[in-house]
């Protein structure tokens, strides 16, 4: 799924200027840094901790969608949402791959992770109440993720960028995936086209929250976007998600719930778009800080999953020595 | 008479899968590494496909018009015919990993003797399965190895599983009259005739995670009846809630 738009680029760096110079003329001509490749700390611990954040929130994100797999309304929904969430699998797994080439290994990610210390998208500290919510996240959670990602198939960092070719092939499948199950709840009986407004009117909010607080208050975007980690800034990226999202709610016949949300012609340079209403940014920064509904039970039910599996961790370990020894006595006779 | 056995042959197999994918889809987010979140999953949709082409094979022998979902949704627990082994609950990774060796080794040969039915709606599902099963076997059987011959603990929650489940495998093996009809009319495999393989699969596994099957101690059987425990009623509580809360509407 999606990591936040991103809070902090790291630029602290302790290289000449020569060097910096150098590696941003790389940068410039658009060569894709390696993981061999000489770079400045500061790139490789925001590359670290960006790629970290969106390994994190593809694991945690299969939570609220885990929720409702052993409560699926049929055979069909049940396999696909199994698939949906076996993808995030996958996709976590890339991309601590990804970050691991980057000299940080998968279990002192996990530990940061379980401890509170590294960060995750705050949308999925909410929780998931009922089965529109596996449209809405696929339509809404999953559109605004394709908005963040298909910029970072243009990333410097080659592995980065490689691993989100293949995520947003899949994204996008899942952006249809749940705008079907949408369509078919508003074509349904009454109560489902409720659960369907309920479920946009939960989400709406929290998936504009998905690409980070306005350009004026994102302190490190510049490093960012200078270093071509990030392409498009916050708003931007908010802007389009907004313009292609709402004829999609009209389309599905549901509201929008912003009573600003309007047509302004003046907006993306004349060409027109939807102005909003205010984003309740008091709102985000609780939760990014972990005062969101699920915050606690989401990192409860990881680390549940991680201390429950230990034993099993440490008897693949065990048996993989013992049979290296075995090998190494039968070669000694 | 033949089509009533057919349709209640292939609905016994179809709750196997269905309901043994259910469980596995339970650990969907809650394994012990990412890898296993991605093999148990994979294992649970192998097994959904399977239970979906059964069902809807089942449907159309009974031509009354129900679905795939009518019938995997819409009966209750006396209902619902699969073997009480899959029925059991995860418990942990070790009766997970070893339910799903003891179901796949029969399945294998099962689905194996199966590609020569005389319907061609059962030769296709077994030719896609038969493949898919191996692969369970691998897996569930490289960690029963890991389990019985890594730490003392894992070693212990091996045993324990065993002891768990062991009483659970004679019933893969007994025939309901449905079953032993398809099997003397060519449609499906004689159960009767699998446990050599089943044996064969199992022991050299068993002997590399230092692990004995319990002898002598009296099997349970009665799923093929709907004479299951208490944890398939929850199960179905929870597998068919939409469905029963909204009834008739599509999703």
């Amino acid at each position: 799924m999606y990591s936040q738009g991103l809070i902090g680029a790291d630029g602290r760096t302790e290289e000449s200027e020569a060097f910096l110079d150098a590696f941003q003329k790389r940068i410039d001509a658009e060569e894709k840094i390696e993981p061999k490749d000489a770079m400045p700390e500061g790139y490789r611990r925001t590359l670290i901790r960006q790629i970290g954040q969106h390994a994190h929130s593809e694991i945690v994100g299969m939570l609220p969608e885990g929720n409702w797999i052993t409560r699926a309304p049929s055979l069909k929904r049940k396999a696909a949402l199994l698939a949906k969430v076996q993808d995030e699998g996958g996709h976590g797994l890339y991309l601590y791959a990804a970050a691991e080439t980057l000299g940080v290994s998968r279990e002192q990610m996990t530990e940061e992770l379980l401890s509170g210390k590294a960060k995750y998208s705050s949308i999925f500290n909410y929780p998931t109440l009922n089965w529109a919510d596996m449209g809405a996240i696929g339509w809404l959670v999953d559109g605004a993720a394709i908005m963040n990602q298909i910029p970072l198939c243009r990333c410097s960092f080659g592995p980065y960028a490689r691993a989100m070719i293949r995520v947003c092939k899949e994204e996008s499948f899942h952006q249809r995936q749940g705008y079907e199950i949408m369509l078919t709840l508003c074509r349904g009986t009454a109560e489902q086209k409720q659960m369907a407004q309920d479920a946009l009117d939960r989400l709406w909010w929290p998936a504009l929250m998905m690409f980070g607080p306005h350009d004026a208050d994102s302190a490190h975007s510049e490093q960012s976007m200078k270093w071509k980690i990030k392409r498009f800034s916050n708003d931007q990226l908010r802007q389009k998600f907004i313009d292609a999202t709402v004829p999609q709610a009209e389309y599905l016949g549901l509201t929008v719930p912003d009573p600003d949300l309007r047509w302004d012609d003046s907006l993306n340079g004349g060409k027109g778009g939807y102005a909003h209403g205010d984003i309740d940014w008091d709102e985000f920064w609780r939760v990014v800080k972990g005062d969101g509904v699920m915050n606690r039970d989401r990192i409860k039910a990881r680390k549940k999953a991680w201390d429950d599996g230990a034993w099993v961790r440490e008897a693949a370990l065990k048996h993989a020595e013992k049979r290296a020894m075995r090998k190494t006595q039968e070669a000694a006779e | 008479m033949a089509d009533q056995a057919l349709l209640n042959a292939l609905i016994e197999l179809a709750d196997d899968h269905n309901i043994l994918s259910h469980r596995l889809a339970e650990w969907c987010g809650h394994a012990p590494i990412l890898e296993e979140d991605l093999a148990l999953t994979n294992m649970a949709l192998d097994m959904i496909g399977t239970a979906r082409g059964l069902y809807s094979h089942a449907a159309d022998v009974e031509g009354r018009g129900r679905s795939e979902d009518d019938l995997a949704y819409l009966r209750v627990e006396r209902e619902y015919r699969n073997c009480l082994l899959v029925e059991r609950p995860n418990d942990d990774f070790a009766h997970t990993m070893l339910r799903q060796l003891f179901f796949a080794a029969f399945m294998e040969p099962y689905w194996q003797s199966a590609l020569t039915s005389s319907d061609e709606t059962i030769r296709g599902i077994a030719g896609k399965s038969v493949k898919e099963v191996a692969y369970h076997i691998r897996h569930a059987g490289e960690w029963v190895i890991r389990m019985g011959d890594g730490t003392q603990e894992s070693a212990a929650r091996l045993h324990a599983a065993m002891q768990d489940l062991h009483i659970y495998t004679e019933e893969l093996f007994h025939a309901s009259e449905a079953a032993g009809h398809c099997a003397r009319a060519g449609l499906l495999p004689d159960r009767t005739d699998l446990r050599e393989t089943w044996l064969e699969t199992l022991t050299p596994i068993f002997a590399e995670a230092r692990l004995e099957m319990p002898e002598g101690v009296p099997p349970q059987i009665g799923g093929r009846d709907g004479l299951h425990g208490e944890d398939l009623g929850h199960l179905l509580a929870e597998m068919q809630y939409l469905q029963r809360a909204h009834p008739g509407a599509s999703w």
